[in-house]
């Protein structure tokens, strides 16, 4: 009989697969209640190094143009295909569905990248405007991304509710830091796996493992941070979270889980220019 | 070269400003429950104009039940088409009774009636009259079909375009069918107040606006009040903080439109006469009280001395005085504590280390002056460059590079406007590009319109007022 090559399940920050720099994991059964692994416990220290990795990265990610970061978001989805039977078991385990069920939703996912990579070149069409003012002016709006998103992944699923999270942010042009849900963070690091194997820039998507009432305040209180998705924070905690928040006015938001432009634009600020029409 | 002027006052008659003011709720003027009275003086000659109500929390208990049973009974049974015929009349009355809101705005602001007749009280009508031909398009505002008020919206709006703000909240609101609870700035209540009459010439139903004066205890009570669904706010980043906190453990929408420090980038091959003009608007139109100011003028190195030559000699000619002149540029301080403010922070220029410059210019003895002013010698470290001054105050720094140029205009934490003047089209668009700022004025500067999105980036606040935007902001859509 051959013994299993396990699998360590570590943090992704600036493109690389560190453990915590706090040393901590925690122990994650299955559905069943058997170990499923010891995934890493972020630490404060390990959000800080993922927003400095994140904001070293934005500008070069928003400035890519929008049919380039289409064709990578379709990459994503492209190379997550290609590992479907790791998502199905992942997911399996997770959840303890059936494969069956487990199929869906990796199906589902794979279908929500390619979604959201089609939206990338549409949303300033959609959603900017040309502005009919009075006076010989020309003037335009277009929708542009905050910077650094935070996004509390919530646990509806164990795959899907991560796409619904990061992949409409990324779509905006921002550069995101994923708090996966700390019931279900197996997919969370494979699907930063198929990141780091699919053109996305490092740093441009960083994955946390770990507690989301330990992180939430250190996110909410970080002067980098420009907008936070707390779909997966506990309404008392998303209070505090909005609370805090105010300190340098984040955009926070909550959202349902189904995929929606809205999701996009919610990071997103319009930016108006005026010129004189003249000779 | 000295221009001597005959003074060219607009007269006052055309204005009946009573002397003492009730609060307007659910349709009428009523006296308060309990609260007291405050002057309301015009900061040009320190004269009392009128004694208005500092409404009390009963007073906005009042106004929002009123609010509510306007939304359920009247406001949200009629059509878009219908709503959108008031905001027309809306619109109508206040074009045919323009230039008393001008003199009266010019005399509770003290900002001079050439911009309240010119520009204020223009762009407050169209703002109604932009916003009424929403009413009945709706599905088209961007949210999906069939887009919802929010029900009952607290609005409360600063002292330096007290009509036009009251427009910019009022009128998305009207549209959109929510009704309103608006507080004006406690200096600034008395063409809310005239405003409160043309709903009532307008026929407007009872309850669907309200208007309470007050300080920011009044304020408070309507962002705390549960029955208010929706806050829009416009006025310090500090107040907006506290509100956004406030409202954190609440289901209350909330728009923040608050402070600036924006950058006018002046490039080397900008047209130099039409950029000195461009300055002069950017932070000299009404005194530099606003938001969206061009207080922070970065200008290529190589061009300085040339550009502050010609800078002073036209600052020269700004004339500053009766607001109710004609003639005048540069008119009033809104009050003593606004003088204060802008005092300390050209103090602070002095002391650390700044050159201040301003042209010779007799100040009138009563009343809030001050003189307009440069500083050079300015650091990206100095209280001038980074604080709001909100005054007649522009701070020079200098820059070589484009890139340095836009790396210094995005060091700072607001991000409400940008100006940018250079001949080279791609370098506009390039800047524009660069800049984190919500509107930005190529070769132009200081300009508004109803149909323009307007609104911050950063710690200038959430959300857009104007254009479509704008509008969505008072709507939930099943995409919201």
């Amino acid at each position: 009989m051959r013994v299993d090559v396990r699998k360590t399940y570590k943090l992704f920050i600036g493109g690389q697969f560190p453990r915590s720099e706090s040393g901590r994991s925690y122990e994650l059964l299955d559905a069943k209640g058997n170990f499923l692994a010891n995934p890493a416990l972020a630490s404060r220290k390990d959000l800080r190094d993922a927003v400095v990795a994140a904001r070293g990265v934005a500008e070069k990610w928003a400035s890519a143009s929008a049919f380039n970061r289409s064709q990578i978001l379709y990459r994503v989805a492209e190379v997550m295909e290609g590992r479907r039977e790791q998502f199905v078991s992942e997911v399996m385990a997770q959840e303890g569905v059936t494969k069956a069920q487990a199929t869906k939703q990796v199906d589902a996912a794979i279908d929500l990248w390619v979604w959201y990579a089609g939206w990338c070149d549409k949303v300033p069409t959609i959603f900017g405007s040309t502005n009919p003012v009075s006076g010989s002016f020309y003037n335009f709006t277009t929708p542009e991304p905050v910077g650094v998103v935070a996004v509390f992944i919530d646990d509806n699923s164990s795959l899907l509710d991560i796409v619904h999270g990061v992949a409409p942010v990324l779509a905006g042009g921002n550069v995101v830091i994923a708090i996966a849900n700390e019931e279900y963070p197996l997919c969370a690091i494979t699907l930063s796996e198929v990141i780091a194997t699919s053109d996305v820039p490092g740093g441009v998507v960083n994955v946390l493992t770990g507690r989301t009432e330990e992180l939430a305040p250190w996110v909410a209180s970080h002067m980098d941070i420009d907008g936070v998705d707390g779909s997966g924070v506990e309404p008392a905690a998303y209070e505090t979270l909005k609370r805090d928040g105010a300190d340098n006015l984040k955009r926070i938001y909550s959202f349902k889980a189904e995929g929606s432009p809205q999701r996009i634009i919610s990071f997103m600020e319009n930016k108006t220019v005026w010129h004189p029409i003249g000779i | 070269m000295k221009f001597e002027y005959a003074p060219a006052p607009e007269s006052t008659a055309i204005v009946d400003i009573q002397s003492e003011y009730n609060l307007f709720i659910d349709g009428k003027f009523v006296p308060s429950k309990g609260g007291k009275r405050f002057e309301t003086i015009n900061p040009a000659n320190e004269k009392v104009l009128s004694r208005v109500t500092q409404a009390t929390s009963a007073d906005v208990d009042r106004a929002v039940k009123a609010a509510t049973e306007a939304h359920r009974k009247t406001w949200s049974k009629l059509t878009g088409a219908q709503r959108g015929k008031y905001l027309f009349r809306i619109a109508r009355i206040l074009q045919e009774r323009a230039r008393e809101f001008a003199v009266l705005e010019s005399m509770d602001n003290g900002k001079p009636i050439r911009e309240t007749r010119d520009t204020d009280i223009p762009l407050a009508a169209a703002h109604f009259f932009y916003h009424a031909g929403w009413a009945d398009k709706l599905d088209y505002a961007g949210l999906g079909k069939n887009p919802k008020p929010h029900g009952v919206v607290g609005q409360i709006i600063p002292w330096n375009f007290p009509m036009l703000m009251l427009a910019w909240k009022v009128a998305p609101a009207l549209a959109t069918g929510n009704t309103v609870v608006l507080k004006p700035a406690e200096t600034t209540p008395l063409t809310a107040l005239l405003f409160a009459e043309v709903c009532q010439q307008a026929d407007l139903p009872k309850g669907v606006v309200n208007i309470l004066t007050g300080d920011g205890s009044t304020g408070a009570a309507i962002v705390n009040h549960p029955g208010i669904n929706k806050i829009a706010f416009t006025g310090s980043t500090e107040v907006g903080k506290i509100i956004a906190k406030s409202v954190a453990s609440s289901k209350k929408a909330l728009t923040l439109e608050l402070g600036g420090k924006g950058a006018n980038i002046i490039f080397e091959d900008a047209p130099i006469d039409e950029t000195v003009e461009g300055i002069i608007n950017g932070i000299f139109f009404n005194q530099g009280h606003v938001c969206c100011a061009g207080s922070r003028l970065l200008v290529q190195e190589n061009i300085k001395d040339e550009l502050l030559e010609k800078l002073k000699r036209r600052m020269s000619l700004i004339r500053v005085g009766d607001p109710l002149d004609k003639n005048t540029d540069l008119g009033a301080i809104n009050s003593q504590a606004q003088l204060m403010k802008i005092r300390e922070l050209a103090e602070s220029g002095d002391a650390e280390g700044a050159q201040r410059w301003s042209p010779q210019c007799e100040l009138p003895e009563k009343g809030f002056w001050f003189p307009p002013t440069f500083f050079t010698g300015v650091s990206q470290a100095h209280r001038i460059a980074r604080e709001e001054i909100f005054g007649p105050v522009l701070s020079v720094i200098t820059f070589r590079t484009p890139s340095e140029a836009i790396e210094k205009a995005n060091n700072t934490p607001y991000g409400l406007s940008a100006g940018i003047w250079t001949d080279k089209g791609s370098r506009i668009l390039w800047s524009a590009q660069q800049l984190k700022a919500g509107v930005i004025w190529a070769n132009t500067f200081n300009k508004f319109d109803p149909a323009s999105p307007f609104g911050g980036y950063k710690e200038s606040g959430w959300g857009r007022e104007g254009g479509r935007h704008g509008l969505s902001a008072y709507l939930k859509g099943d995409f919201s």
